[in-house]
């Protein structure tokens, strides 16, 4: 059988303020057809670019500067932008990253899909919207005229990324690039694109090439795996073959970093039930409008214990760690925390309760201010918080010293508690005097992490910590995590959307679903024996069987 | 729909009431009136009875808030009263200046968006770099340039030099376009910049990449996506810029000595003429308002995201989208392979 696509020393670079900065080195796969390659790695290891390098789309400073993309018989590197034209969307198509606007939000959906049809066919008009009826049947509508006179805007995540699907597939590519098909999307709508890509493809086979950073997806949807790492395919082979007996360092690195491989490498120890509550949630209710986001939760959390939400979004698991840090008040319930009532608390009635409750979100770095250094970042819950008896007028005094001692040269006031909180976290001293956007993704995370620690709190809310990083570096936090909780004897309500994560780092597990806990209870009874049809749907959906499959 | 033009329509009634009685206190804070200053003229050798006479007769002996009380109301019958200088009504002059404006600037819009057009289109698609920088920096020249500085050389070339038009308007339409082309000048400035920046943003948003991955040539992506979604802010804008397009025409009327509401507003507040400049006050806020509202009404056919009247759309789009979710069942498996084939 011959390679629908074979890429030959592929080098890719951006040109950056007159020089050639290349992105992707010497690069050379084959797909044959009906096979699904993927390419992982994580960010910047140059795998999108590959991806779109072979659709002839990198961005406007980019350029293949060495190397063949042989599609069949043509040469793709040596097209013109008509050659180009000819194979885009006819013989190679795209199922796009964000599927939330890859469609034209003005457009009817099939009218959008139909543009392939108009671009590649001689249809008439209404074989066109035929065809498009037909196309969405096949990717799972029903109702499909409706559909076809929807705008994106009225569908949800995975629908709007099931129209991308019809129109990649509508004239019948010999190759697919999908990329990142499904990072956006929940867990059991993943499976169900994923398994529709699989399903589409087994019929027609066509070949994919399925670009991720999710090694649990690749692992479970790929023939043939490619692992990227600084713009170099590091390691390629037949996917069992890799997954079983890797070659590279790196590609070992990453495979130890999943997080369903972490939690098998380790035991937690039970926190012992005569430990005091901390966190006591009684019926608690948030309504927004007409919607009630948390409608009717009860759980308890004891100290040093993690304690996880897991859920699909929308289904009120970050509402609920919103009412737990006093961010947002409760319709109704109770929520005691230490012991305190904080149902009725506002956000000044919470102050006091401020020290010893953190949270950590998911994006660090629109939590910090922009203006601000690591130092005033980490600095800046001291200064809100500490020498500050109630009711006296030093409200504004705290906060410029703050802001200008670090200026005017010599030590700054808080140094000593900076500096540890940020050894803490793990980061160099050096830090300090640095600003966010000069840091990676993990030490912005390490940086939130020390804010929360600098009033050495108890009990640390964490709102999806690891969700934005790539999976070597949320291994790391996720082992700072485990380190701080055991050193500090801290209590984590952990937040995700991911249930392998939860499984790794977790005592015990709220399954939310539409604002209420369908089922709780220690991590390993709800994984190994799930009492709910949705508990089991979610576990189902978890990608990355074949990761786990050889591991004890 | 009709709770909202209603809503509409009472701002509309609001905003004219203000103009008038803005531009009534404006007026009346200068010394003098029409009337007065035709008396005091010592060429007018009027008596002093006649001038009391003639002073009652349009009720300028009376406290000034009475007058305005008067004239309110007349307004709001639709009798906008008589001009103090030719004892003409208002609503006379008004009607036989409009029609000449009313060419002049809806020729002008359309010179407008015809040039904002072209520009924001070379800017982004030329294919010459220096070309793209060239007209990119053409909204800010138009701005710059006055209307009567550019209305004076257009004159100066076309009509004295090379004589291709008439430099007074003698009702044709080759009198019309010079004047209409300056005034378009001035409104394009705007349009362009706002038209050039819309659709450079939406051509790097990811839909447009994937249009290009379906095989989609530039200009199929400009008329079915690029063209829609980044009209929008050009579209409010050319509400706005209608008021700019009533301000020009009063420079414009003068330059190219031109008969229309400019020209009439120009001869009224030289004289003092209170109720022929409040009868144009009126007319171009009436102007305004309508066509802001036929835009706000324009806004759902261009982008049906946007509900006329405002209705929070997000819980009824969230209860559909709750809907849908459930309802939609996973892909179908293992359908009979013929289906695939068209």
């Amino acid at each position: 059988m011959t390679a629908v696509l074979s890429v030959e020393n592929l080098t890719v670079g951006y040109r950056t303020r007159g020089t050639l900065v290349p992105v992707v080195h010497d690069v050379s796969f084959e797909v044959e057809p009906g096979q699904v390659l993927a390419l992982v790695g994580e960010s910047g290891s140059g795998k999108t670019t590959t991806g779109h390098a072979v659709l002839g789309l990198l961005p406007g400073n980019g350029q293949v500067t060495g190397g063949r993309i042989r599609f069949r018989d043509q040469v793709l590197t040596e097209l013109g932008p008509r050659g180009w034209r000819d194979v885009r969307g006819r013989a190679v198509s795209l199922i796009p990253q964000d599927p939330g606007v890859s469609l034209d939000p003005v457009r009817r959906v099939g009218h959008q899909v139909e543009d392939v049809l108009r671009l590649h066919t001689d249809l008439d008009a209404r074989a066109r919207r035929d065809r498009v009826l037909e196309l969405f049947e096949l990717v799972g509508f029903t109702d499909v005229e409706r559909r076809y006179r929807q705008y994106p805007g009225e569908l949800s995540g995975g629908m709007r990324q099931r129209v991308l699907i019809a129109s990649a597939i509508a004239v019948e590519p010999d190759l697919i690039i999908a990329d990142e098909p499904t990072s956006g999307l929940d867990a059991t709508v993943q499976k169900q694109v994923l398994d529709l890509i699989d399903d589409l493809r087994a019929r027609s086979g066509t070949s994919v090439v399925l670009v991720t950073h999710d090694l649990g997806v690749a692992a479970d949807r790929s023939d043939l795996l490619g692992v990227m790492q600084h713009g170099r395919l590091v390691e390629t082979g037949p996917t069992a073959q890799v997954l079983a007996d890797p070659q590279h360092d790196y590609t070992r690195r990453l495979l130890d970093s999943v997080p369903a491989r972490l939690a098998s490498a380790r035991e937690r120890v039970e926190v012992p039930a005569s430990r005091e509550v901390v966190v006591e949630v009684e019926d608690l209710r948030k309504v927004y409008g007409d919607v009630a986001a948390v409608d009717g939760t009860s759980f308890e959390v004891r100290r040093g214990e993690t304690f996880s939400i897991v859920g699909e979004s929308g289904s009120g698991k970050s509402t609920t760690a919103r009412v737990l840090t006093g961010l947002t008040q409760a319709t109704s319930g109770r929520v005691r925390l230490l012991g305190t009532d904080v149902t009725g608390l506002g956000r000044r009635g919470f102050r006091p309760l401020r020290r010893d409750v953190q949270i950590v979100y998911q994006n660090p770095y629109a939590s910090f201010d922009p203006r601000f250094d690591v130092y005033q970042v980490v600095e800046e819950p001291l200064r809100s918080l500490r020498d500050r008896p109630p009711g006296s007028g030093g409200r504004f005094s705290g906060r410029f010293s703050g802001q200008f001692s670090g200026r005017l040269g010599g030590r700054r006031p808080h140094e000593d508690e900076v500096v540890a909180a940020l050894e803490a976290a793990a980061l160099p001293a050096d830090v300090v005097h640095r600003h966010p956007r000069e840091l990676s993704g993990g030490q912005r995370q390490r940086v939130a992490i020390a804010r929360a620690l600098v009033l050495e709190p108890k009990i640390v809310v964490l709102d999806e910590p690891i969700s934005a990083l790539d999976v070597s570096v949320a291994a790391q936090i996720l082992e700072l995590l485990r380190t701080l909780q055991a050193e500090r004897d801290l209590t984590y309500v952990f937040i995700s959307h991911d249930l392998a994560v939860v499984r790794a780092i977790s005592d015990r597990v709220a399954v939310m679903r539409e604002g209420r806990i369908v089922e709780h209870g220690p991590v390993e009874r709800v994984f190994s024996a799930p009492e709910t049809d949705y508990t089991v749907q979610l576990l189902d959906a978890i990608a990355g069987r074949r990761l786990t499959a050889g591991v004890p | 729909m009709g709770r909202y033009l209603a809503r509409r329509g009472a701002q509309a009634v609001l905003v004219l009431w203000a103009a008038y009685t803005l531009s009534f206190v404006l007026l009346s804070a200068l010394p003098g009136d029409a009337v007065t200053n035709r008396i005091q003229n010592p060429e007018a050798n009027i008596s002093p009875e006649g001038a009391r006479t003639l002073l009652a007769y349009y009720g300028l002996d009376r406290p000034l808030w009475e007058q305005y009380a008067h004239s309110l109301v007349g307004a709001s019958r639709g009798d906008l009263g008589y001009s103090l200088t030719t004892a003409q009504p208002v609503r006379e002059l008004l009607a036989s200046a409009l029609p000449s404006t009313l060419q002049l600037t809806s020729l002008g819009l359309v010179f407008g968006v015809l040039i904002a057009a072209v520009v924001a289109v070379a800017t982004n698609y030329a294919p010459w770099r220096w070309l793209r920088t060239l007209t990119a920096s053409g909204p800010a020249l138009f701005a710059s340039v006055p209307t009567f500085v550019a209305g004076i050389v257009a004159l100066q070339y076309l009509s004295f030099r090379y004589g291709l038009i008439p430099s007074v308007d003698d009702g044709t339409f080759r009198a019309l376009v010079a004047p209409a082309a300056t005034l378009g000048l001035v409104v394009a400035a705007p349009l362009s910049q706002v038209f050039a920046t819309s659709i450079r943003t939406t051509r790097s948003q990811p839909f447009v990449h994937v249009l290009h991955a379906k095989g989609a040539r530039e200009g199929y992506i400009f008329r079915k996506d690029v063209l829609r979604n980044s009209s929008l802010p050009v579209l409010t804008l050319l509400g706005l810029a209608f008021g700019e397009l009533i301000a020009g025409s009063v420079v414009t009327e003068s330059v190219y000595a031109r008969s229309g509401v400019g020209q009439l507003v120009v001869g009224a507040v030289n004289t003092q003429d209170l109720p022929v400049v409040q009868g144009v006050v009126l007319l171009s806020t009436a102007a305004y308002v309508l066509i802001n509202l036929v835009v706000d009404l324009a806004y759902p056919f261009v982008d049906p995201r946007i509900l006329v009247d405002g209705a929070p759309r997000g819980a009824t789009r969230r209860r559909a989208r709750q809907r849908s979710v459930v309802v939609e069942p996973a892909a179908p498996r293992l359908l009979p392979a013929e289906v695939v084939m068209p």
